[in-house]
């Protein structure tokens, strides 16, 4: 029988989908997530406007009703608030944050309330949600809807942050996401929604903390998140008929991270790259970099390679924000400088 | 008048009087530097927790501030356990990690003091949205202060919690400062419950030193809540005794308005009021008076034979689970 396949988008919709069916607590709520509330020919006909302004809600508010898929006002801080205070007392929440970027008028009820809270009360709470929130650029939306701040949130004690970068994962991942306890930032690259991939139909759980390794080989590691997965995949391709077997890890969950799998390779390779779409300073890319350099030193041949974005906001102009994102390119050119021998 | 039975009565007396008991006491150790860090304590609006929540069980949820000990109280939450966790000590109300702030009792529905001014109101709207989509009949109270009626949360909390009538209480506590600055400075109205006509919620505002007053509006309230039709916003006039936090030099009070918070003690209102009317006999009070000294001197002494949390308590109850490599 063929693959079932589907896109990113359609992947996560099943997810939330499955979880929806399976669980009676699980609800979803956030702008625009069907749309057009309230309207008698768009929401009594048991219809959406948009089902996400990506798309990626299509269907959910039809099959589970207007009560457990919710729009909300454009209220961020009440949207996660509110994810916060239902998680503590009975439900299991989605909240969508639409773009990242827009954490900037929640931060207090994501970071203060959410992630502090099971701390705060000695463990005799539990705070189980998710908030998916887009993250990247290349979509020609300019510095304040394609950010990638996942490091923000790694940072913070508390919170748990997923970053799939197939269908296959994204939909096992976002399930696992539902499921914990504890609550899960989810960030989906938005230019990744309409790659397609191999989904099974049935319910399968990818559990938090496990990397991927996307692909073996012997002669560098190259850690890779999100979107940049594939642009790793693609330099080791190139690599490849270079004669350089790239391993390519994907580590999925940055907190919790699975250290193991990617000390074990470099341990294996004795040489580290990271490509990382955020900005660089106290980023994933600066964190994986210590890990490797305070755990495997001894393993290394060269200084680990640093690719990421520049320390500048995403700019609008395509000519620009093309060379704000790392490409195989750049990938590879890294390789080769570290391959290449020291000359005085 | 609404007619209060004498029970009723006798819990709201000893709840005030155990909120105005652990403060006093909370303000003298913190003087003689028993307690680490610093206190924001409640004495003066006793009336307000005490008469908003004696219509509320276990069930409900309540989401409270900084100045959270009359909260707690009033919401039943065990006075040991609150002192200790103001001690900093393990068996505290939240094992030490907390402490005055961050004093919670999820089983007693109390969702936790809040170090964040306005970071309440979306959290209350959660437990109702909770409480909503499973048909529980629970209703969740959101005190907030007066500084933080200016606060962003508060608007997106009360318009969120308007038009999906989501049955929560919002009790406004005005006690006439936002830390020093004056409400008539901080707030664009005279009276914060005007602000409701804007979320097309009931709003009132109330004596909040008088028990009565505050009990009858909240019942209706949380009646309506109850009932399906949406929330309402309270906002209770009172006063604090005490400073912002403790330690505060208090050089924005006047001898005379020290005089009038006098003249306005809910507590001694209260007696009065129940005295002159006959609705309960004086000695119980005066036992009610008797037990809570006991009560906060069992609390203070429990608090400070209880053992200190170990090394690693710093590491627990970050994450209910979280996968090691």
């Amino acid at each position: 029988m063929a693959p079932r396949i589907l896109t990113f988008r359609e992947a996560i919709n099943e997810g939330i989908r499955l979880e929806m069916r399976r669980d009676p607590t699980v609800i979803l709520m956030g702008e625009d997530v069907a749309g057009g509330a309230s309207l008698p020919y768009v929401a009594g006909k048991g219809e959406e406007a948009w089902g996400g302004v990506l798309g990626v809600t299509k269907g959910l508010a039809k099959e589970f009703g207007r009560d457990r898929v919710r729009d909300t006002p454009i209220s961020e801080s009440a949207i996660i608030g509110a994810a916060v205070g239902a998680a503590a007392t009975g439900l299991r929440p989605i909240a969508e944050l639409m773009f990242v970027d827009f954490f900037g008028v929640c931060m207090d009820q994501i970071y203060n309330q959410g992630g502090k809270l099971r701390y705060m009360f000695g463990g005799k709470a539990k705070v189980p949600m998710v908030v998916r929130t887009m993250i990247g650029a290349g979509f020609r939306a300019a510095g304040q809807h394609s950010g990638s701040h996942y490091s923000v949130f790694t940072h913070m004690p508390g919170l748990k942050t997923v970053v799939p970068s197939t269908p296959y994962d994204a939909k096992g991942l976002l399930i696992a996401a539902i499921q914990d306890d504890d609550p899960v930032i989810f960030f989906e690259h938005k230019l990744l929604y309409d790659v397609k991939g191999e989904v099974p139909e049935e319910y399968y759980v990818i559990p938090l903390g496990k990397a991927d390794i996307k692909r073996r080989g012997k002669d560098i590691t190259i850690v890779a998140i999100g979107r940049m997965v594939a642009m790793a995949l693609e330099a080791a391709t190139h690599l490849s008929a270079a004669g350089l077997e790239a391993e390519v890890i994907d580590p999925r969950t940055l907190s919790p991270l699975d250290e193991d799998t990617i000390l074990e390779s470099v341990a294996k390779t004795h040489h580290v790259l990271v490509v990382d779409e955020d900005n660089p300073r106290c980023s994933m890319a600066t964190d994986l970099v210590a890990l490797v350099t305070t755990k495997v030193f001894d393993y290394l041949d060269a200084p680990p390679v640093m690719i990421t974005a520049p320390h500048t906001p995403v700019p609008f102009s395509p000519v620009l924000e093309d060379l704000y994102i790392p490409t195989p390119e750049h990938i590879v050119k890294g390789v080769q400088e570290m391959f290449e021998p020291v000359t005085a | 008048m609404t007619e209060i039975t004498s029970e009723k009565l006798l819990w709201i007396y000893e709840r005030m009087r155990l909120i105005r008991e652990f403060e006093t006491r909370a303000a003298k150790l913190f003087a003689a530097g028993q307690l680490p860090g610093f206190v924001h304590l409640y004495a003066g609006e006793e009336a307000i927790a005490t008469g908003v929540c004696a219509h509320l069980t276990d069930r409900d949820f309540i989401t409270s501030t900084h100045r959270g000990h009359g909260h707690c109280i009033a919401k039943e939450v065990d006075v040991r356990s609150m002192m200790a966790e103001l001690y900093g000590k393990e068996p505290g109300a939240c094992k030490g990690k907390g402490g005055s702030m961050h004093i919670a009792d999820v089983s007693k529905g109390m969702l936790g003091a809040n170090g964040i001014v306005g970071g309440g109101g979306p959290l209350a709207c959660g437990s109702a949205l909770t409480a909503k989509v499973l048909g529980t009949q629970q209703v969740t109270v959101c005190f907030f202060g007066d500084g933080a009626a200016e606060q962003g949360t508060m608007h997106e909390a009360m318009n969120m919690a308007a038009i999906w009538k989501l049955p929560v209480v919002f009790v406004c506590e005005n006690n006439g400062f936002a830390e020093s600055t004056p409400v008539a400075y901080h707030a664009s109205v005279k009276d914060i419950a005007d602000r409701a006509t804007a979320y097309n919620m009931p709003g009132l505002t109330v004596d909040g030193t008088d028990i009565f007053a505050v009990y009858e509006a909240a019942g209706e309230a949380i009646v309506r809540a109850r009932r399906g039709e949406g929330p309402t916003l309270i906002e209770a006039k009172a006063f604090r005794y005490y400073g912002h936090f403790e330690g505060d030099p208090l050089t924005y009070y006047t001898d005379e308005m020290r005089k009038g918070f006098q003249a306005r003690d809910p507590i001694a209102r209260f007696r009065k009021q129940v005295l002159d009317r006959a609705l309960v006999p004086e000695a119980r009070l005066n036992e009610i008076d008797t037990r809570a000294v006991q009560a906060i001197d069992d609390a203070v002494a429990f608090a400070e034979s209880s053992p200190l949390p170990v090394p690693t308590d710093l590491l627990s109850d970050v994450y209910v689970t979280y996968a090691h490599a």
